[in-house]
């Protein structure tokens, strides 16, 4: 496939490209919005103005740092389970600390100052489990802009905690009947108003997918999760982690935590899919079971058929009911960095529970399916190995469908 | 002489109909639209994700994938197309994914023998051109470039280049099948585009009748309606192919009476 490259942070390329991955494939009307974008993104990245108040907000407004959390109950549990001397040590990057609760608000901040930038006076979004949804209608409140989320008819079902906030926050919430009614088509939606209202809207993207300079973008606002957990683990430990692990739909969270490890060869990473009913059922684990293609701007690996049409993905985590991923993640992939497994709802439903019992902590649904690949391949290594998980989510919002799946009535 | 240059050197400007492949008898509807007097035709390849589309030509892929249309299908459909319509120029209209799943030669070659003369591939602007358009051209297929009130000075030079057998100008910056730009802004746009190229430059997206269709020729080259045309399959079914006859033909009388006018 690639040639090995000198560092695996440089991408993409000036094209917007990661390896045959990524690009900018949108429509022509689209095209110049998507150029402004990545001019403004450019002048932004050289003016330390705009670093010192994305970084003000993260630290006065959203929290930041989160905390890198040694999960001592957790790794006992599993270490009884483990072979005699494995069982690996797992810390838990919380950015479920977050104010709204998930990693999201991280992205939100660094786009609408772009958006800001960039004169845009209206904001737009798509959003599957709501937390993307929920983080943008929180910095249109914070910023005084109107904002229009665009949800699937079925993940308003399943997440109206969600649907409740960003009304309360002063969204609009415009639920989408087209196709599966979740993610992908929220996304398709999202495009549509984007096109009809070029010249006044900002579409803040919620994961490291979508045209370039979207994937980089993204990406770069959410890097600030690894840089921390590095510097962290450094400050309490004196070394590197042995394994990252963090689950992906789009997969923001992921290559956030990935992305500063990626030059340091003893760190390995596992990104997590969702693999819904099972990979050989309904699911929405787009490497395990998908092909390169292009859809919403980008060439990335797509769960589709053999005509290139889009098939619906499956998952008990509206957060990852996507059938694409992130380009990078899919060059990362390609390239052999980052190693990429798979959670069904049964496992992540099990790793959920799991955790509420033995660390105090309710996760998201999402991080639920990086918990569940923890509980493999944590047995398998030294215990004095260490693992960062990062805990991308809270709970909250899934309270529901957990008692829906667990048979509970509340 | 190709089939675009002979459509477009008609005495009026040509009607440009787009239908979607598989939404209903498809063969039959375009037979209704050459007997209505279409003078170009834009198949639409359904698409499972048509962020570009509005909710008539979302509602037709729907229908059209309901009935099980293949990639397959359509080509045959195109094939029969051509067999029955030697002389009427042929357009593939639709989305990157289903157009390069299989390759770009693959489908450069597939659109080659079904006797396809052009493609419009809505999400491939030509910063990604080496996806598909190379190899449409060593095929001989025109690349039907889209050009958009957004589309600068800047930008225009490089959206013509590789760019064959007319030029679609989108009037609104927006989906298919809503509002219409005002007649002043075509004017203004459709004279800025002749002084960069020599293709024939067609109109469409949100053009409903047959009035606001003679309105564009005046000025226009070609006139493309499409989402109207699909709301006729939707609302007659099988009875559809009278319908669109009949409505083509007032969009035909109205075109070549505006040039008249104009004349």
């Amino acid at each position: 496939m690639s040639t090995q490259p000198n560092s695996f942070r440089s991408q993409p390329d000036e094209r917007g490209h990661f390896g045959i991955f990524g690009g900018r494939f949108v429509a022509e009307t689209l095209m110049p919005l998507v150029l402004d974008l990545e001019r403004e993104y450019r002048a932004a990245q050289s003016d330390p103005a705009f670093a010192a108040e994305f970084d003000d907000l993260l630290t006065h407004y959203v929290g930041r740092p989160s905390p890198l959390y040694y999960a001592e109950r957790l790794t006992e549990e599993l270490r009884n389970d483990a072979p005699a001397g494995k069982g690996a040590q797992i810390w838990f990057k919380r950015d479920e600390l977050n104010h709204t609760g998930a990693h999201k608000i991280n992205n939100c901040i660094g786009q609408i100052l772009l958006a800001r930038r960039m004169g845009k006076t209206r904001i737009i979004a798509e959003t599957g489990a709501g937390q993307h949804g929920v983080a943008t209608a929180t910095v249109c409140a914070r910023f005084g802009l109107p904002c229009v989320i665009y949800m699937g008819a079925r993940d308003m079902e399943r997440q109206q905690p969600n649907v409740f906030r960003m009304k309360l926050l002063g969204a609009e919430v415009i639920g989408v009947e087209s196709g599966a009614r979740t993610l992908k088509d929220a996304m398709n939606e999202a495009l549509r108003d984007w096109v009809a209202n070029v010249h006044d809207t900002f579409y803040i993207i919620g994961t490291a997918a979508g045209p370039h300079p979207y994937p980089e973008l993204v990406r770069d606002f959410q890097s600030v999760i690894g840089k921390e957990a590095r510097a962290q683990l450094l400050d309490r430990t004196g070394r590197l982690p042995d394994l990252l692990v963090a689950a992906i739909g789009g997969g923001s969270n992921a290559i956030g935590l990935f992305h500063p490890f990626l030059d340091d060869p003893s760190v390995s990473m596992l990104g997590v899919e969702a693999a819904g009913h099972g990979l050989d059922k309904e699911h929405a684990a787009s490497l395990a079971g998908g092909a390169p293609g292009i859809l919403h701007g980008n060439r990335t690996y797509l769960l589709q058929n053999e005509d290139g049409q889009i098939d619906e993905a499956h998952s008990i985590s509206a957060g990852l009911d996507y059938p694409g991923i992130g380009p990078e993640h899919a060059w990362l992939r390609d390239v052999g960095r980052v190693e990429y497994t798979s959670a069904t709802d049964k496992e992540a439903l099990d790793a959920f529970q799991l955790l509420c019992r033995t660390e105090g902590i309710i996760p998201a649904l999402e991080p639920a399916h990086a918990i569940a690949a923890v509980t493999k391949v944590a047995l398998e290594m030294d215990r004095d190995a260490i693992i960062i998980v990062n805990l991308c989510g809270r709970g909250d919002k899934d309270i529901f469908t957990v008692a829906e799946a667990l048979g509970t009535q509340i | 002489m190709t089939r675009f240059a002979a459509a477009f050197a008609k005495p009026h400007p040509a009607l440009v109909t787009f239908v979607t492949a598989g939404d209903g008898d498809t063969a039959a509807i375009l037979d209704a639209l050459i007997a209505g007097g279409a003078d170009v035709i834009e198949l639409g390849m359904p698409f499972t994700d048509p962020m570009a589309d509005g909710p008539a030509i979302q509602a037709a892929n729907l229908r059209s994938f309901a009935a099980g249309t293949t990639t397959a299908d359509i080509l045959t459909i195109a094939k029969g197309f051509r067999t029955r319509h030697p002389d009427v120029p042929l357009v593939l209209m639709g989305y990157a994914n289903p157009m390069t799943r299989r390759g770009a030669d693959w489908f450069a070659a597939a659109c080659k023998e079904a006797g396809v003369d052009g493609i419009i591939c809505v999400d491939i602007p030509f910063e990604e051109d080496d996806s598909l358009g190379s190899e449409l051209r060593a095929a001989g297929v025109d690349q039907i470039r889209l050009a958009t009130p957004t589309t600068d000075a800047a930008r225009l030079p490089a959206v013509l280049d590789g760019a064959g057998g007319f030029l679609y100008y989108v009037s609104v910056a927006g989906i298919t099948g809503l509002q219409q730009a005002a007649q002043a802004s075509i004017e203004e746009a459709v004279a800025r585009l002749r002084t960069q190229t020599d293709l024939p430059i067609a109109v469409g997206f949100g053009v409903r009748t047959p009035e606001q269709a003679a309105q564009i020729a005046r000025v226009a080259d070609g006139v493309v309606v499409g989402s109207a045309l699909v709301e006729l399959v939707a609302q007659h079914g099988a009875d559809a192919p009278r319908h669109i006859e009949t409505f083509t033909r007032s969009l035909a009388a109205a075109i070549q009476g505006a040039k008249e006018i104009a004349a």
